[in-house]
């Protein structure tokens, strides 16, 4: 993967929340490359700056210092517009609340940004039910979330975050409110999209089961890149893992 | 005396220049932006006025209790606005036909006729209980919509993570509060012309009704109605604007 472009660049990202008493350095210098077509893991412990990292990565928020690519455009230099745009077109965001749309039905969920992107309504919900039918959830396009399980509400996340063929699919914790099973097809799902669209997928997690499908994994501490493993030196360290659990 | 209509003419034209500033400073932003990059990427988020309106309806039927709650004070401030100037109507009429049995009947009724007058406007009192009423309902509006915003954050943060602009945020707030208030207004409306009518029969008898003008009827419930849907979008102007300013990250960060 090393011969392909970088689609996300990270460069001496810094990010401080300023509270009422102190200071929070949730992020203290990230540099990172993202290739295009890979599926990165960042790991970490609880407060490492995981999602805070991910929101700056997404156009979420803003860094206090430092600087994010996508493309090769520096994010911070877009304005609302560029940046709807790039939230619409470019990425496809999966969070651990699912954040699905309470009032509306799956298929609606999932129509949603490509009705944002200018698509045709029935082009728009001709997409969405093939969607729906590739995460497994074709018959159920009808329900509103809440009559669906958390694996069915996170498959019907995927489908939205899917739908404007996005170049990267960034994921905060995608399996931190689902059980073991149900966490494990949707990682494997994940994996599966990945695959077949070429889609690069970004996740923050602290699920090792994500740990067999990233080709590559950032552990995280303290606000600072701890260490980056690949593919092959990766296998190790998982089996340490096991042993240790 | 500072009529009833002029406070609202004076709202409602504070309203119009707020939104106007708003669209202003959004439309400069884009204009100086898509001259830098050309027009290419401005034109690719979109939200279609129909769809705006389908997502309103669905979000005003799912919350319909809530809505409700919201209109309801609308509803009492708009009735009470047509059944004052529709009782006027009613009363003009009746003192037109310069007929002194009814206009007797008007003095014992408790209106105050100047000697030889032959039409008449709600009486002071009247006016500024109408304009309090009406003030009242503004600021229940503004504490229902400002919660009804809180509640959604963040549906408000999903959204623009799927690429929504804040303008599409405004727009489904305003809709929203523009068909509540369509609906307010038109029952608060027809409700204050019936007990108007009813409480002017009681008072006179059928001459009263022999002798209104419909059309000003028609007027004062025309009138009612704008001013409901003015004071609807008044009130959701505010928290409509705080919805759409707010960033992703703030709005999803909201413990629901
Ligand atoms: N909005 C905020 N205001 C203040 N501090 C914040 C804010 N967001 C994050 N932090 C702080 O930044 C640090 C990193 O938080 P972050 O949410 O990125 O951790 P995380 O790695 O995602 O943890 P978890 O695995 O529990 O989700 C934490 O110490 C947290 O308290
Ligand atoms: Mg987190």
């Amino acid at each position: 993967m090393s011969n392909s472009h970088s689609i996300v660049r990270v460069s001496g990202v810094t990010k401080v929340f300023k509270l009422r008493k102190h200071d929070v350095e949730a992020l203290r210098g990230v540099d990172l490359e993202i290739h295009a077509g890979e599926y990165l893991s960042i790991m970490g412990p609880s407060g490492s700056g995981k999602s805070t990292l991910f929101n700056m990565i997404g156009g979420l928020d803003k860094p206090s210092s430092g600087k994010v690519f996508i493309d090769e455009v520096d994010i911070a230099q877009l304005d609302a517009y560029e940046l709807a745009w790039l939230r619409c077109r470019k990425i496809g965001y999966i969070f651990q609340t699912f954040n699905l749309i309470q009032v509306m039905t799956a298929l609606e969920n999932v129509t949603l940004p490509m009705i944002f992107a200018g698509m045709h309504n029935d082009a728009a919900v001709e997409k969405g039910l093939d969607l729906l039918e590739v995460v497994g959830l074709g018959d159920r396009f009808r329900h509103k979330p809440f009559e669906l399980s958390g694996g069915q509400q996170q498959r019907v996340a995927i489908a939205r975050a899917m739908a404007n063929d996005p170049a990267i699919i960034l994921a905060d914790e995608p399996t931190g409110n689902l059980d073991l099973t149900t966490g494990e097809e949707i990682i494997e799902l994940l994996k599966r999209l990945s695959e077949e669209k070429s889609v690069t997928v970004i996740s923050a997690t602290h699920d090792f089961k994500m740990l067999s499908v990233s080709d590559r994994v950032v552990w995280i501490r303290d606000g600072r890149i701890d260490k980056v493993e690949e593919r092959e030196q990766l296998s190790i360290s998982v089996g340490e893992i096991a042993h240790r659990a | 005396m500072f009529p009833a209509y002029c406070f609202c003419v004076i709202l409602f034209v504070f309203g119009i220049v707020l939104s106007f500033v708003y669209t202003l400073i959004h439309k400069r932003m884009i204009v100086t932006k898509s001259a830098n990059r050309g027009t290419e990427i401005s034109r690719q988020v979109v939200l279609p006025f129909m769809k705006s309106l389908e997502i309103s309806l669905k979000s005003i039927r799912v919350r319909f209790f809530r809505s409700m709650i919201t209109t309801m004070s609308l509803i009492l401030a708009v009735s009470f606005l047509s059944f004052v100037r529709v009782g006027t109507d009613a009363a003009n009429g009746l003192l037109q036909t310069q007929n002194p049995t009814y206009r007797q009947a008007l003095v014992r009724a408790g209106y105050d006729l100047e000697p030889g007058a032959t039409s008449m406007g709600s009486s002071a009192k009247e006016r500024w209980i109408v304009i309090l009423s009406l003030l009242v309902c503004v600021v229940g509006i503004v504490n229902a919509q400002l919660m009804a915003v809180t509640e959604r954050f963040r549906e408000i943060g999903t959204i623009k993570c799927l690429g929504a602009l804040d303008s599409f945020v405004l727009r489904l707030f305003v809709l929203e509060a523009g068909m509540q208030g369509l609906a307010g207004a038109g029952i608060g409306a027809l409700l204050g012309t019936v007990a108007a009518l009813l409480n002017s029969l009681i008072r006179f008898g059928l001459v009263a009704w022999r002798y209104v003008y419909w059309l000003a009827v028609a007027k004062s419930m025309v009138f009612a109605l704008a001013i409901g849907c003015i004071l609807s979008l008044l009130g959701v102007l505010y928290p409509a604007i705080v919805a759409a300013r707010m960033q992703p990250v703030e709005a999803m960060r909201v413990e629901q």
